[in-house]
Order: structure tokens, then sequence, then C-alpha cells
């Protein structure tokens, strides 16, 4: 897919040049764009350090099992086919807390290993179709629900913003909303038959 | 929003979450600094991981832009999106979010370069890209993981999520920002 995008970025690019005569500033825009690359994550660098390594330490005192406890009785609401103390449970509870935290690289072995649950607790382990909490647990994770966008703000402190976080409750309402709108869209969807025939 | 003072409360969120994370490190006895240092470690790695996709997707929509194929994709897409009220020099981002981090990540950077972070479209396609995730990787990644093949409902629940997030950063920005 990507091989796809990226090939057709560049060729759209290069007819479009020809078209608008704009050769000239295409292959500037070459230099332009690889040494910006290189200073934006040099700007971000020192940023993703601070906060990977704070984050390192609110994982280390256990903060996210503290946090995904708290969590568990509204998250769990949503995932009514697995008892409160299951693995799955947990698992899917751990997940969602690292991305509200916006543990990124812990985030993904947590939601593989939730996932890992929920398909074991099935009657049959070996389906290749999803289940409803499958659905929602995935839906959940592809709307972000991350407290702090840190690489965001940074990016906007790197292009000259005045307060590159005056943009959070704006975030926070858009996330909201969006989350929302996902579990009801994920809900209607599921339909009360398959519920029942396939946990 | 005339009765927050927005400026003073974003202040506050990083310091606050500097403290409250290194005062809850000490009351559980982690040893704070060196616990620092190993994530900072990891989080050096893991930026420098998306050096070589930021080097090629950031080349290829510059590129697109100074071709003058991106303004000519906006200028397609304004009659559709200015319906909708939604500013049409972030579709090309909302379009490639999605799809790939990086890729929208580059997009992000052209419309701080052209219109300025603090700009309406500035702010919009920032809410846009803390609000939402690469949809179709994550995807991809969790079904994967376990054999799935069949996702039923994931997409089109997923891509509804997301279509409200793109609503919804027009409306947050109209929101707070007046």
């Amino acid at each position: 897919m990507m091989n796809l995008i990226w090939a057709a970025l560049l060729v759209i690019s290069f007819v479009c040049a020809i078209v608008t005569g704009r050769m000239p500033e295409l292959s500037q825009a070459v230099l332009d764009g690889a040494e910006n690359a290189v200073g934006l994550v040099i700007a971000t660098l020192g940023m993703m350090c601070v906060w990977t390594g704070l984050m390192k330490i609110a994982e280390e005192g256990g903060l996210t099992s503290f946090l995904a406890k708290l969590f568990s009785p509204i998250f769990c609401r949503l995932f009514p086919d697995y008892e409160k103390d299951s693995p799955a449970a947990k698992a899917i509870c751990m997940n969602l807390t690292a991305n509200i935290l916006g543990l990124g690289n812990a985030a993904t072995p947590l939601g593989i290993a939730a996932m890992e649950e929920m398909q074991a607790a099935r009657s049959n382990p070996l389906s290749r179709t999803a289940n409803n909490s499958m659905v929602m647990f995935v839906v959940m994770n592809t709307a972000s629900i991350q407290l702090i966008p840190t690489f965001m703000g940074t990016l906007r402190a790197k292009y000259g913003s005045a307060a590159p976080f005056d943009i959070l409750p704006a975030v926070w309402f858009a996330s909201i909303i969006s989350l929302i709108v996902g579990i009801l869209v994920a809900k209607v969807m599921q339909g009360r038959r398959e519920r029942e025939r396939d946990r | 929003m005339s009765w927050i003072n927005l400026n003073a409360f974003s202040a506050y969120v990083i310091p606050v979450a500097v403290i409250a994370i290194v005062v809850f490190g000490l009351v559980r006895r982690v040893p704070v600094f060196d616990t620092f240092l190993s994530g900072a470690k990891e989080g050096l790695s893991s930026s420098l991981s998306i050096l070589p996709s930021l080097v090629g997707l950031i080349v290829a929509v510059t590129m697109l832009n100074a071709s003058g194929a991106l303004e000519l994709l906006t200028s397609f897409l304004a009659p559709v999106t200015n319906a909708l009220g939604f500013p049409s020099e972030v579709m090309p981002m909302a379009l490639l979010r999605p799809i790939s981090g990086s890729g929208s990540t580059a997009m992000l950077t052209q419309i701080f370069d052209s219109f300025g972070p603090d700009s309406f479209i500035g702010r919009v396609a920032s809410v846009i890209m803390g609000s939402t995730e690469t949809t179709f990787y994550a995807i991809a990644v969790y079904f994967a993981a376990v054999g799935i093949k069949k996702t039923r409902h994931a997409v089109p629940a997923a891509l509804a999520a997301d279509f409200t997030g793109y609503v919804m950063s027009v409306l947050s920005i109209h929101l707070f920002f007046r």
C-alpha cells in the first residue's frame, strides 16, 4: 500500500512540475525535504527523550496497572463478554490505559496480548473471524485517546507556535466525541444475534 | 472561550505532568533518574527509527507541494470541503492520516510551513493529528497478531470515528478559539 502511495506522490510531482514549469523548485524540494526531515527529528528528539524517560518512571512505579484498575469499571462495560478479573479484561484495561498515557511503545505489545487473550477465551480459538469484543477493542485503539500528544506539541513549538499546547482542550473534545461515535457505531453494527452466537 | 484563560491553563499541563510523575516515582521508591535515563534511551532509538520513513515521505510531500500538485488537489477538493465547512488545505493530510503516520506528519509540516501552527488551518490540522490514529495500521497489526482475516465492522466503525474527529476538529477550534 505505502509502496504505491509513495511512488504515486513522486510521479505525480514530477509530471505536475513539467506541466507547471516548476522543475527548479522540484529539484530544490528534494534537497529541502531531506534536510527538513532530519531537522524535524533533531528538533523533536530531546522532547521525545524527556517524555519517554518520564513515562518509564511512571511505568516502573506501576502507574499503568494502578490506573488500569481505576478505569476497569468503565472499560468492562464495553466488554461484557469478559469477567472483571479475567486475563482478557486485565490485558484490555492495561492497553487502553497505556494509550491514554501515550505509551506508544508499551501499548502495542499490551494490545497484542489482549487480542491473544480474547482469542484464547473463545469457544473456537482457531476462528478467523473477529468477535464483537475484538472489533470494539481495535476501534478504541484506532481512535486516539492520548491525554498529552507530546510529539504534536513539540512539532508546533518547532514551527514557532506561541503556545504549543493551547490546543489541548480542543484535542480532548475532538478525541472524546470521535471515540464515542466509534463505540456507538461498533455497538450498532454488531447486532444482537451475532453476540449470542459468537463469543 | 473567554471564561477560561486557555494560555494560563495550557502552560500548567506539561509542568504539572512532569512533577506529578517524578513525585509519583519517588513515592513508589523508583530510582527516578536512572529510570529516566533508560526510558530516554528508548525514546532516542524509537525517534531515530522513524527517521528513514520521515525522510522518504517529507521529500515526497515537499516535492508534491513544490510541483504545484498539492495546490491543484486542494482547489479540486475545495467545492466539496467548503460545503462542509472544512478547510480544503487540510484535506490531503486528512486523507493520508489513516494510512501513514509519517505521511500525515509530512503533510502537517507543509501546513505549518505555509500557514503557521497558530493559524486556523494549522490548529485544525494539529487537532486532527492529536485526536486520530493511523487507523489501518492499528487494524492490520492487531488482527494479524491473532490470525483474524474477517474484521467485520472494524473498518467502517473506525473510519466513522476518524471522520467524526475531522468534523469535530473544526468545531472545537471554533469553540475554543473565539
